[in-house]
């Protein structure tokens, strides 16, 4: 069998080595962590898997870790395609949950099945909001969106911990930095099971098919992906590729947003909190989902996949912590080391695909 | 209020804003020397922790604040070589790339901290003041300018340093050149990759050291100890045009509005809520800085642009 022969067999799967390359190669770091640190790495990692996908509570915990990083993955898919770099999942998910809040503050008492949608809606907006603005930077000002999506989100964090100071802080109780806790009719209803797993994960699932077809099977979208793939190029077609810049950092910030409204309605307390820092709250899902929507490649319903994947991660981190005293930090530790190989493999991947389709020898000649 | 007016506090709060643009100043100027060669490392803020962590660690444990330093530095010097590898030889996306770093640096210390530390121990930081017995004598230019730690006159003094190495040395020339034209300099012979790398290697370290001494200024670590600290550095790459003098001017600027913003709280100025506002201070105006700079100033013509011999 010659080696084009073993590129043809192995054509479908070459898009596939490379993310599991990478979790192999993370994984492989994190055993050496776990060596260093005197834990069996097997141990480890056995545990890892059990506490993530071991059974029916274990399988609902890792769809409840899993929500946020969905909807901010689909978000950063949708900006990633159109060529912007939204690191504002932080403070995106942080405006999205106070302007939920504050909807609930306002209309506690309206019903149910139209309180739960205003909310999640409301989380949208507040998101958008807050990814719109660095996105009319960029494309109004050239303000680097990398940058002032970063800055974007220590501004969240402290105006976060400005409403709670005061504000919006619950009356007469210690002085803790959270609401009091928000209207029932907001709650996200479980779902059926006897799990704590709730609406939040269905919400996921319609974003992230909103957003496949806003992307792939929508004008708008093919618009979007066209100035990401080359702005000069568009523009000379005649595109606003200022509107379009603008259109997908607001849709990728109304998607982190409504993971903002998620983890508050859905949390078991039913509040805003922001005590021990907005990292506590978003649970980095700001960073993480960037790490999910790479892991998919870019494609919303393949970032539903690998959140799931990376929602065990996290929620087996816990029973890891537990059996091998090694902190769950280490997840955090070893997303960045998937994105590392993820973005460093790409000259390898397209290699592997032209090596797959038999073309590696004539440009070895050449 | 009429407290904050008085000449003394006035000149308090400059001085702490000099020590509090040093950790600033470190990893811009780094990351200055990385730009100008054509590389964008967003990885700034993990290296800066991994940095910290390190010193506070090697300090904690040697009762060495100077032999933390060095591991910080060390480490740094590391942390570059990886990056090189990442961007310079396997061309990764730079942007995204540094987000990875910075979630690897922000996970990994946490985790070394919780697993080797545990609670917070203080550390004796590096507190020799090498003018100090100078600055009773010069009254108030004393104060601002001669009441400050070792590792304060190294950061400044570093701004000549990097100022001389970037326009004056062959080295400068070859990172200004892979820089704006990484295909024409190699055609003169020019090793692009291996002048990117030293440049990302110098960075990095600077990275390190930045990390480092904000560690043991402070005298403790805790998770996340830059907050932040190290995407304004690159932001003020910017601010400064990749210019040593500008990053300098950008970090006194920020370091200044960051003591005040201190100083007022102190003063009970600000209280209460008003406190978290007052904090977003630097952030804020990162923005605003960058929209009046963006237009205004052209960035190295290559930089985030991966080099290949073919294209």
């Amino acid at each position: 069998m010659s080696g084009a022969d073993i590129g043809r067999l192995l054509r479908p799967f070459a898009g596939l080595v490379v993310p599991i390359g990478a979790v192999i190669a993370a994984l492989a770091v994190g055993a050496i962590l776990l060596g260093i640190f005197g834990a069996n790495p097997l141990t480890g990692y056995r545990e890892l898997f059990t506490g993530a996908f071991g059974g029916p509570d274990e399988l609902a915990a890792t769809a409840l870790k899993s929500t946020p990083l969905m909807l901010v993955g689909v978000g950063i898919c949708i900006a990633f395609r159109a060529g912007v770099i939204n690191i504002g999942g932080e403070g995106q998910i942080i405006m999205g949950a106070i302007l939920a809040t504050l909807v609930a503050l306002a209309i506690p008492d309206i019903p149910r099945p139209l309180l739960v949608p205003l909310v999640m809606i409301a989380g949208g907006v507040g998101g958008g909001i807050w990814g719109a603005i660095p996105g009319a930077l960029k494309a109004y000002s050239g303000v680097n969106e990398i940058l002032s999506t970063i800055m974007m989100n220590i501004i969240a964090g402290f105006f976060l911990s400005f409403l709670l100071e005061d504000w919006l802080i619950e009356p007469g109780a210690i002085r803790i930095q959270q609401t009091k806790r928000l209207s029932h009719n907001a709650d996200l209803p479980l779902l059926p099971g006897g799990t704590r797993l709730h609406l939040g994960i269905v919400v996921a699932l319609i974003v992230a098919i909103l957003g496949y077809l806003l992307l792939f099977r929508s004008s708008l979208g093919m618009r979007l992906r066209a100035v990401g793939h080359n702005p000069h190029a568009s523009r000379s077609a005649g595109m606003k590729v200022e509107l379009s810049i603008t259109q997908a950092l607001a849709f990728s910030g109304a998607c982190a947003g409504i993971a903002g409204a998620v983890l508050v309605f859905g949390s078991e307390s039913h509040r805003l909190i922001g005590e021990g820092g907005p990292l506590a709250f978003t649970q980095s899902a700001g960073f993480n989902g960037i790490v999910t929507a790479l892991f998919g490649g870019l494609h919303p319903l393949f970032t539903v996949l690998s959140s799931y994947l990376f929602g065990g991660m996290l929620a087996g981190g816990i029973s890891l912590q537990r059996a091998v005293q090694v902190p769950q930090a280490l997840v955090i530790a070893l997303n960045g080391v998937v994105v590392v190989f993820v973005v460093g493999s790409l000259k390898l991947r397209s290699r592997i695909q032209r090596w797959a389709e038999g073309d590696i020898q004539m440009e070895d000649r050449a | 209020m009429n407290d904050f007016f008085t000449v003394s506090i006035i000149i308090a709060t400059l001085a702490s804003g000099i020590r509090l643009a040093v950790p600033f100043l470190l990893a811009a100027l780094g990351e200055a020397v990385g730009q100008r060669a054509g590389v964008l490392n967003l990885g700034v803020e993990g290296v800066m922790l991994i940095g910290a962590f390190a010193a506070y660690y090697t300090a904690l444990e040697s009762g060495s604040a100077a032999f933390g330093l060095l591991v910080g530095l060390a480490v740094g010097a590391i942390m570059g070589l990886i990056y090189a590898f990442i961007t310079v030889v396997m061309h990764a996306e730079q942007g995204i790339s540094g987000i990875g770093i910075y979630l690897f640096g922000l996970g990994f210390t946490d985790l070394l901290f919780q697993k080797l530390v545990g609670t917070p121990k203080p550390i004796s930081g590096l507190q020799a003041r090498p003018f100090e017995w100078l600055a009773d004598d010069t009254g108030r230019v004393g104060e601002l300018l001669l009441n400050h730690t070792v590792l304060t006159y190294v950061a400044f003094l570093l701004v000549p340093v990097v100022y001389f190495l970037i326009t004056k040395t062959t080295f400068g020339l070859n990172v200004r050149a892979v820089g704006e034209n990484p295909q024409a300099a190699d055609t003169l012979g020019v090793n692009v990759n291996r002048i990117r790398t030293a440049a990302i290697i110098i960075g990095n370290t600077m990275a390190g050291l930045a990390g480092a001494t904000l560690a043991l200024e402070i005298g403790i670590f805790q998770q996340n100890l830059t907050a932040g600290r190290g995407f304004i550095a690159i932001a003020l790459v910017y601010f400064g045009a990749w210019r040593p003098v500008g990053v300098m001017t950008g970090s006194l600027l920020f370091g200044i509005v960051s003591s005040t913003v201190l100083q007022l709280q102190v003063q009970d100025v600000f209280s209460g809520s008003v406190v978290p506002i007052a904090n977003m201070a630097p952030a804020v105006l990162t923005v605003i800085v960058l929209v009046v700079v963006s237009r205004r100033i052209g960035q190295p013509a290559a930089l985030t642009r991966p080099f290949t011999r073919d294209s």
